[in-house]
């Protein structure tokens, strides 16, 4: 199972079976993974195969032809976004990154996952306009065509849905796969102009405070942000992973505003209206706040708070026999880098330091690795993260706590996931 | 000094700091924006603020709303705002709790101004924009009216909804801005 290791490598460094995560430098470790729990058996696999695999037929023919725009291999089709929350009418809903079976850290455009208020709008480039106004020297008109040709910067980046996760106010434990449950979370390389050069041109008023964004969807969907922070750090986003922003990640342009909650990213931008106060809009107030026991309510919570889950073993997945496995998963925070990743095979009375997969970059994913010997008995996985401002992602009890359960909006507790003595996985509240 | 000059001071000011953060990056931007006259931006800024800024003249009242709730709004909240497919709308003076979460309008919105913004922008989905200023001022005022938060008669316009009291102006506590 592990040639070229010594009996000290596989002593475990936390409890039930967290090995060191040095075992990534040394060579020799070989990993079982968690499999989908439909997978075929090595068996049923060895029953199926036609013939000799030293000699499969597509060494014989011409392959397939050349594409224009190419697309994943069909044996890779129940790779998708899962399309949830749908309601009357149906442009207002969620589709879910299927965090599951990606990895790395950067999500593929098409399974980028989308939150629509009235549907994505076809917008024809040559038709759309950016309008910076208000308390500023000269109101001006941008041309997309014209933002092209500005000085742009690319930084990797996530963007959170500020709902993302909400299942875990829930009473009891939601049982879905891991995307299907934090899956509004995606993470892209994002390339555009940096805001700050576009206010500059249009001369921002000093008594000026905030920023009314405004998007070209149907129901020109707007909410209020802070200068300080759109001068900062923000840009006009015009391409994703290399190509142009997806229809529905705001073709042709949106605002990104790196760390913040998804809604702030406006897509389909189409006016900044600067000004000294707050629209309160409805989404900043009668959706986007959390309510807490205190009857108040939480608003502005812009900041994604450091959050981190294991994507394998996760549920629908399925251990097959003790071994050792590696524990995967992605950590993340809206107020920079993440620190460190720790690791506890038995619900949290002990923790071992996860290895975080370089390059490990502000406000974005950041892959951890961990190995783990299972040994077949019952075991209950969890990650925690902390970022570089010291802030340490809560157990559920503790943000329930603090929180209640009505807030709906940025829940960041720490998953468990309860695996039983067949491998099988499913998620608990421990 | 007049109050001219020091705008263009400070403007000034902004304007070389501006510069010299370009300049630090190592980057020239160049200056493609086309300029907007007032009546350019009019057409443009759909934004209403909470102190009324933004609202458009014209007017109505509960009882006007009544029926183009029924008819464009009833089918997704409700026949009385009590939510269906879409979220509640109608929720009475009652303040949010643990064991009253609703969001609705009466418990939980801070400002009567945001109503006319969302519906004159967003609503109905099928056909955001389409309501006229007085179709927009009369549902807000059904809505109003209906969390018996204003009178069945009470005329609403660009003066009277900014100065509607709303039962939940002060539950929010800002988290990210100070």
């Amino acid at each position: 199972m592990a040639a070229k290791l010594s009996n000290d490598d596989l002593t475990p460094v936390a409890g039930n079976g967290i090995l060191h995560r040095r075992l990534f430098l040394k060579g020799g470790l070989v990993l079982a993974t968690a499999q989908a729990a439909s997978s075929l058996s090595a068996k049923e696999a060895a029953d199926t195969q036609p013939q000799d695999l030293s000699d499969p037929p597509w060494l014989h023919e011409t392959g397939g032809p050349f594409t224009g725009y190419g697309v994943p291999s069909k044996y890779e089709k129940f790779v998708f976004r899962n399309i949830g929350g749908n309601r009357v009418p149906a442009g207002d809903g969620v589709s879910w990154t299927p965090l599951e079976d990606l990895e790395g850290i950067i999500t593929p455009s098409g399974l980028h996952f989308e939150r629509h208020h009235d549907g994505v709008p076809d917008i024809d480039p040559a038709l759309h306009r950016l309008v910076i106004h208000g308390l500023v020297r000269q109101p001006l008109e941008f041309t997309v065509e014209s933002l092209l040709r500005y000085p742009m910067r690319s930084r990797f980046l996530f963007i959170e849905c500020g709902g993302n996760s909400n299942a875990g106010w829930h009473e009891e434990p939601i049982q879905r796969p891991v995307g299907a449950f934090h899956g509004l979370v995606s993470c892209s390389e994002w390339t555009g102009v940096p805001l700050s050069i576009l206010l500059d041109e249009a001369g921002v008023d000093p008594k000026a405070s905030w920023v009314i964004a405004e998007g070209a969807d149907a129901g020109l969907m707007n909410v209020s942000l802070p200068l300080a922070k759109l001068a900062d750090d923000a840009m006009i986003g015009v391409y994703q992973n290399g190509e142009r922003v997806r229809p529905e990640n705001g073709y042709p342009i949106r605002l990104i505003v790196p760390g913040w909650e998804g809604i702030t990213n406006v897509k389909w931008l189409r006016r900044l209206h600067i000004t000294d106060q707050p629209a309160m809009t409805r989404n900043e107030t009668a959706k986007y706040t959390e309510l807490l026991p205190s009857g108040k309510a939480r608003m502005f919570t812009f900041a994604m708070d450091a959050k981190s889950v294991i994507t394998s073993p996760s549920p629908g997945q399925k251990l097959h026999g003790p071994n050792v496995y590696e524990i995967r998963g992605l950590a993340w925070s809206g107020r920079g880098r993440i620190a460190k990743v720790d690791v506890s095979a038995d619900g949290g009375k002990t923790w071992a330091e996860a290895h975080l997969q370089d390059p490990v970059m502000p406000q974005c994913f950041t892959r951890f690795r961990c190995p783990w010997t299972w040994h077949g008995e019952p075991a209950l996985i969890k990650s925690r993260a902390t970022d570089e401002t010291g802030y340490v992602q809560p157990e559920r009890d503790v943000l329930v706590r603090e929180r209640g359960r009505e807030g709906y909006f940025h829940y960041n507790a720490i998953v468990c996931w309860a695996i039983d003595e067949d491998g099988e996985i499913t998620h608990v509240y421990a | 000094m007049s109050t001219l000059r020091l705008f263009a001071l400070t403007f000034g000011l902004a304007a070389q700091l501006g510069s010299a953060l370009a300049a630090d990056d190592g980057t020239k931007a160049p200056r493609l924006g086309t300029p907007m006259s007032a009546s350019d931006v009019v057409k443009w800024d759909k934004t209403v603020f909470p102190d009324g800024r933004g609202l458009p003249s014209g007017h109505g009242t509960a009882k006007e709303g009544r029926l183009l709730y029924v008819q464009k709004c009833a089918s997704c909240h409700g026949q009385h705002g009590e939510g269906a497919t879409a979220e509640d709308l109608v929720g009475g003076p009652k303040p949010p709790s643990s064991d009253n979460p609703s969001k609705a309008i009466g418990p939980y919105w801070p400002f009567a101004t945001t109503i006319f913004d969302f519906v004159s922008r967003s609503m109905p989905p099928a056909a955001p924009g389409s309501l006229s200023a007085d179709e927009t001022y009369a549902i807000t005022a059904y809505l109003l009216a209906a969390n018996r938060i204003i009178g069945e008669s009470d005329e609403i316009d660009a003066k009277t909804l900014p100065k509607v009291n709303m039962p939940n102006r002060d539950g929010f506590i800002w988290i990210d801005v100070k």
